[in-house]
C-alpha cells in the first residue's frame, strides 16, 4: 500500500475498493506500533478500532463520507468509554460517560477513532512540553518541539501515524503545530465547530479544527464539523457549505492584505524572506496583494493571556476531586501558575484592571480588523515568529507559548478563521503561512490557501528522519 | 428599642416550575425522586460540558419581573460565581451580577408604616423598593447521614442546575410584619403566574432576611445604612420569618444600647430555641469572583418581546383586592381573602357578577364564601348565588317584628336576663335561641343579638 496517503486519496481508494477499513486501521496501528516510542504522539490506542473497521461493510457514500476512516483525536475531546486524560495525571483513569460533538459528528460520518494524541496538559503550552506523559518530538528532527497544544495530533499526521486528526485551537494550538510539523491546520471561526465535549481551557476562544495533510482534507473534515449544535449556545445559526466547492477556483482578483506588522522586528530574515515569496505566489496567481497595517500583533499577548488565565481559572474549578479524577494536587505547575494568575485578574479589585481592560483591548483587536477586512478578502502573514525550537526550550519559560503564539492571538482573540499551510523550511525545519479571513470566511480561506497548495509543493515534502 | 429604626431586606429564592432545567433537558421536578437519577453531563459539571440556558425560565423570570413593577433590561447576561462547595459541581454556580434581567421594581404595603419609621432610601411611604430579580441555577443537595455505622455526607445532584429566581429586595422594610407581607404577596404573585410552588416546606420557595437597626438619634445626621447587616437564613415560614425578624431586633437592639458592635455575620433561625444561632462570619467579604459566563451569549430582548410578555400577565391580586372592593363594594378583609389565590379569585368574580345580577348583595355572599369556607372550584356557582338569594329572601328582616320576638324571648327567660344582668353575658345565647324559635329560624341570628344586646342594656 502506498504510504503516506491524504484523507481524500483513502476516500477514494475506499471508494475504489483498492483497499478495506481494516486494512487501513492495522497499517496505521501497525505504524503507531514502530514510531511512537520515539514521537510519542499517542497517549492511548482504540483497542476497538480493528473491530469497528471489520464492521464497516460499505465504501464511503454521501451520508457517511468518512465510513471506515481512521482518524487521530487529541486528547482534549471526550470519547464515551475511551479513557480521556487532557493529558493531565489528574485525569489518568477517566473514562467519559459520553463523546463530545465533533466526535459524535465524525462517528456519525463513519469515522474510527485511532487513539488519543498528546498535548500540553490541560492545553496549557505551545510545546506538548507540559504534558504530564512526556514531550512530543517532531517527526522533522526529534530534538525539536513538535508545538503544541495538539502538538501529538499534528506529529501523528506529519509521520503518517494516522490519515488526519482533531485539534483544538485557543490560540495557535492548532495553526502552531501545524507550521513546526509541516502540515495544514484550520483554526474556524469561533462558534463554528461545536467546543461541547471538549475539556475547556479558554471557553471564549477554544475552536476545534482538523490537522491534515492538505487543505482539500481540512474542507473535507469542515463538512462534517461546522454547524450549529444545540449543546453548544455559542454555535452559530450561519449556514454552512460544501467546503470542498471552492477549492479548484483560483484566486483572481481578490484582495489580499500582507500584514507587515506580522514580520517581527526580532524574526529571523530566511523566515521573512520565506513568507515575503509565499506572498508573490499570490500575485502571480491573479491576487492583489498589498502591504497592510494593522495593530501590532504584541499587544494581543497581553489580551490573551489575562482573559485566558482568566478563564482556565474558573474552568478548572471543577477538579475538585469529589467526583471522578486525582485531587488538586495532581495539578503540575503550568496549571498550578494559571490557576493563580487568573485567579488574580479576577479578583476584586483587580478585575477592572485586568480582565475588564482585557476585554476592552480586544473591541480594539476586533474593531481593527473589521475595518481592514472592508477592504481586504483576507490578510496573510507567518504563523509562527520561527521554526520549532528544540526541546527543552520552554523550561522555566512561563510564557513561552503566549510568545510563541504571538501571531495568532490577534485572530483568535477576534474569533477569526485561519489556516495554516507549509510554505518553506528553515534549517530543514518547516514554516508555515498562516492564512486568515473574517468571521465565518472559511469557504474564501480554504480557496486562497488551497490555490496556493496547488501553485506549490511544501505540503509533498515529507520528514526522512524517521526510519 | 425606641431608639432604634428596623433596617430590613429580602432575599427570596423561587424554584421554577419549568419542565426541564435551567441549562440542561434534566426534568426540573426533583421532590422525592430516587437520588441522582435526574442528571447528565451538565447538570453534574462533568468535564467538557455546556449550559445551554432555558428560554421558558428566562421568559418567566422576565414575567415576575414586570408583575413586580420592574424595569426589564434590554440587554442581559449570565456571569459565573465562584465558590467551593461539594453541591456545586462545576465550582461555580451560573448566576447574574451586574445585568439582572429586571430591576427598579416595588411592591405596596397595605398598611403605611408609623411615619416614625419611615425614611426609606427611595420610597418614603407604603412601598418597599425591588432591588433586582435574577436568573440562576440551584445547587445539589448534601445530605449527611449514618450509613452502615458510618458517618458519611451525600450528594444528590438532582436539583443542581433547577431554574431558581432571586428576588432582592431594598433594604426598605421596617418590620417583622411588614416583612411577612411582602414575602406572601411576593408568593401570591409567583402562584399567579404559576412559575412556581413556592412551597416553603419543599424548599421552591426559600427567604433570607437582613436585619439591622439604625441609630435614630444618628439618623438625623446621617442618612447612611448601618455599617453591618446580619443574616438570617434557614427560615421555612412566613411565621418564622416573623419571629426571626422580632428575636433579631430585640438581640440587637440589646447589644446596640449596651453600647457594643454587632458582628457582621450570618445566622440561623433556629425553631427548637426559637432564636438565631451564629452560623458563619462574614467580617472579610466572599470575593466570587465575578465574570461574564463565556459559555452563553449575551441576550437581548426587543420591545415587542417585552410587550408580548406583559401582555401574557394575568389579573394580579393587587389589581383584584380593588376590583372587588371598588366595583363590587366588598369589605377589604373579604376582597383579600377571595383575591389570596388565583382560582378563588376568578371564581369569585364569577360568583359576584352574578350576585350583582340577582340583586344579592356582594358583600353578604362573599362573607358567606369565606365563612363557611365554599370550594369554589367544587361548587355549583350559580347554585351559591340562589340558595344565598332563596335564604335571604326567607329571613325575616323587618325590624318591629324582630322587636316583638326578643321581647317575647324576654318574657319566657326572666332567669337568663337576670344571669346576664349579673354579667354572665354567655347566657344572652338562651336569648337568642329562644327568639330564633320564635320565628322558626327565620331570623337573622346576628341582628337578633344586636337588638338583644341594645335592649339588655
Amino acid at each position: 500500500m502506498k504510504s503516506d496517503l491524504t484523507l481524500k486519496e483513502v476516500i477514494d481508494l475506499l471508494k475504489k475498493r483498492e483497499i478495506s477499513s481494516v486494512e487501513l486501521v492495522e497499517k496505521y496501528l501497525r505504524a503507531i506500533r514502530k514510531l511512537n516510542k520515539k514521537l510519542n504522539a499517542y497517549l492511548t490506542v482504540n483497542d476497538k478500532a480493528v473491530n469497528l473497521a471489520k464492521s464497516v461493510k460499505l465504501p464511503p457514500n454521501e451520508k457517511k463520507p468518512l465510513l471506515g476512516i481512521p482518524i487521530a483525536i487529541k486528547d482534549i475531546f471526550l470519547t464515551k468509554d475511551l479513557r480521556t486524560t487532557a493529558s493531565s495525571k489528574l485525569l489518568d483513569n477517566y473514562i467519559p460517560q459520553y463523546s463530545a460533538t465533533v466526535v459524535e459528528r465524525l462517528e456519525r460520518a463513519g469515522a474510527i477513532i485511532l487513539g488519543k494524541t498528546n498535548l500540553d496538559a490541560w492545553c496549557h503550552g505551545s510545546s506538548t512540553e507540559t504534558s504530564d506523559y512526556g514531550p512530543t518530538k517532531n517527526p522533522w528532527n526529534i530534538n525539536h518541539l513538535p508545538g503544541g497544544s495538539s502538538g501529538g495530533s499534528a506529529a501523528a499526521v506529519a509521520a503518517d501515524l494516522a490519515p488526519c486528526a482533531m485539534g483544538t485551537e485557543t490560540a495557535g494550538s492548532v495553526r502552531g503545530p501545524a507550521a513546526w510539523c509541516g502540515i495544514v491546520g484550520l483554526k474556524p471561526t469561533y462558534g463554528r465547530v461545536s467546543r461541547y465535549g471538549v475539556i475547556a481551557m479558554g471557553s471564549s476562544l477554544d475552536t476545534p479544527g482538523p490537522l491534515t495533510k492538505t487543505v482539500e482534507d481540512s474542507a473535507i473534515l469542515l463538512n462534517v464539523l461546522a454547524g450549529k449544535d444545540p449543546y453548544d449556545a455559542t454555535t452559530s445559526n450561519i449556514a454552512v457549505y460544501d467546503y470542498t466547492k471552492n477549492l479548484n477556483k483560483g484566486i483572481k482578483g481578490l484582495k489580499i492584505g500582507f500584514a507587515e506588522d506580522y514580520l517581527l522586528p526580532r524574526m529571523e530574515s530566511n523566515v521573512k524572506d520565506i513568507v515575503k515569496r509565499a506572498a508573490k505566489v499570490f500575485t502571480n496567481l491573479g491576487a492583489k496583494v498589498d502591504y497592510v497595517k494593522t495593530l501590532d500583533p504584541r499587544l494581543a499577548i497581553s489580551v490573551y493571556t489575562v482573559v485566558q488565565r482568566s478563564e482556565v481559572s474558573s474552568n478548572l474549578s471543577r477538579y475538585d476531586g469529589v467526583r471522578y479524577g486525582g485531587g488538586r494536587e495532581y495539578f503540575a505547575q503550568e496549571a498550578k501558575r494559571r490557576i493563580m494568575l487568573g485567579t488574580f485578574t479576577l479578583s476584586k479589585g483587580y478585575q477592572d484592571k485586568y480582565y475588564k481592560k482585557a476585554q476592552k483591548v480586544r473591541t480594539l483587536f476586533i474593531n481593527d480588523f473589521e475595518k481592514i477586512f472592508k477592504n481586504y478578502d483576507l490578510l496573510i502573514g507567518p504563523t509562527m515568529p520561527g521554526p520549532a525550537p528544540k526541546l527543552g526550550i520552554t523550561k522555566g519559560q512561563a510564557m513561552f507559548g503566549e510568545m510563541a503564539d504571538v501571531l495568532t492571538e490577534p485572530t483568535s482573540i477576534s474569533g477569526l478563521p485561519g489556516i495554516s499551510v507549509p510554505c518553506g523550511f528553515v534549517d530543514g525545519l518547516p514554516i508555515g503561512l498562516d492564512i486568515f479571513g473574517p468571521q465565518f470566511s472559511e469557504m474564501k480561506v480554504l480557496q486562497a490557501a488551497s490555490a496556493y497548495e496547488i501553485a506549490t509543493d511544501w505540503h509533498k515534502q515529507k520528514p526522512v528522519t524517521l526510519p | 428599642m425606641k431608639n432604634y429604626t428596623p433596617i430590613i431586606g429580602l432575599e427570596i429564592h423561587v424554584e421554577l416550575r419549568t419542565h426541564s432545567k435551567m441549562f440542561c433537558g434534566c426534568p426540573g421536578d426533583h421532590f422525592g425522586k430516587a437520588p441522582n437519577t435526574q442528571t447528565c453531563p451538565v447538570c453534574l459539571g462533568l468535564p467538557g460540558a455546556l449550559p445551554v440556558p432555558n428560554k421558558k425560565a428566562v421568559e418567566w423570570a422576565l414575567m415576575l419581573g414586570l408583575a413586580l413593577n420592574c424595569k426589564v433590561n434590554k440587554e442581559s447576561k449570565f456571569d459565573r460565581k465562584h465558590y467551593f462547595y461539594p453541591d456545586l459541581p462545576k465550582g461555580y454556580q451560573i448566576s447574574q451580577y451586574e445585568e439582572p434581567l429586571a430591576s427598579h421594581g416595588w411592591l405596596k404595603f397595605s398598611n403605611s408604616p408609623p411615619r416614625r419609621q419611615a425614611g426609606n432610601l427611595q420610597f418614603p411611604n407604603n412601598k418597599v423598593g425591588i432591588t433586582r430579580v435574577h436568573l440562576e441555577e440551584d445547587t445539589g443537595k448534601l445530605q449527611h447521614i449514618t450509613l452502615d455505622g458510618e458517618k458519611v455526607s451525600l450528594v444528590d445532584f438532582n436539583r443542581s442546575g433547577v431554574p431558581l429566581v432571586e428576588i432582592v429586595s431594598d433594604p426598605g422594610i421596617r418590620s417583622a410584619g411588614q416583612a411577612k407581607e411582602y414575602a406572601q404577596k411576593i408568593q401570591q404573585i409567583v402562584r399567579y403566574l404559576e412559575i412556581s410552588d413556592s412551597d416553603m416546606e419543599k424548599g421552591s420557595m426559600r427567604l433570607e432576611a437582613n436585619i439591622s437597626l439604625q441609630n435614630q438619634k444618628a439618623k438625623g445626621k446621617n442618612q447612611k445604612l448601618p455599617d453591618y447587616k446580619v443574616e438570617v437564613k434557614n427560615i421555612n415560614s412566613f411565621r418564622f420569618l416573623e419571629k426571626a425578624i422580632n428575636y433579631e431586633i430585640e438581640r440587637q437592639a440589646k447589644l446596640l444600647s449596651q453600647g457594643k458592635k454587632i458582628s457582621q455575620e450570618t445566622r440561623g433561625w433556629s425553631e427548637k430555641d426559637q432564636k438565631t444561632v451564629s452560623q458563619r462570619s462574614k467580617e472579610t467579604a466572599a470575593d466570587y469572583r465575578y465574570f461574564p459566563e463565556p459559555d452563553i451569549p449575551p441576550m437581548e430582548f426587543s420591545e415587542s418581546f417585552i410587550k408580548d410578555l406583559k401582555k401574557r400577565l394575568p389579573d394580579l391580586p393587587d389589581k383584584l383586592v380593588k376590583e372587588f372592593i371598588e366595583k363590587y363594594s366588598v369589605r377589604e378583609e373579604y376582597a383579600k381573602i377571595l383575591a389570596s389565590d388565583k382560582n378563588t379569585a376568578k371564581l369569585g368574580q364569577k360568583v359576584l357578577e352574578i350576585a350583582v345580577k340577582e340583586g344579592v348583595k356582594t358583600d353578604d355572599v362573599a362573607g358567606i364564601i369565606i365563612n363557611q369556607k365554599v370550594n369554589l372550584v367544587k361548587a355549583n356557582i350559580a347554585k351559591i348565588v340562589s340558595d344565598i338569594k332563596k335564604t335571604q329572601s326567607g329571613k325575616i328582616s323587618d325590624s318591629g317584628t324582630l322587636e316583638k320576638m326578643v321581647e317575647d324571648a324576654i318574657k319566657l327567660n326572666p332567669k337568663a336576663v337576670e344571669d346576664y344582668k349579673k354579667g354572665k353575658t354567655q347566657s344572652i345565647s338562651v336569648l337568642i335561641g329562644a327568639a330564633m324559635r320564635l320565628s322558626s329560624d327565620k331570623a337573622d341570628a346576628k341582628s337578633v343579638k344586636e337588638i338583644l344586646e341594645k335592649r339588655l342594656q
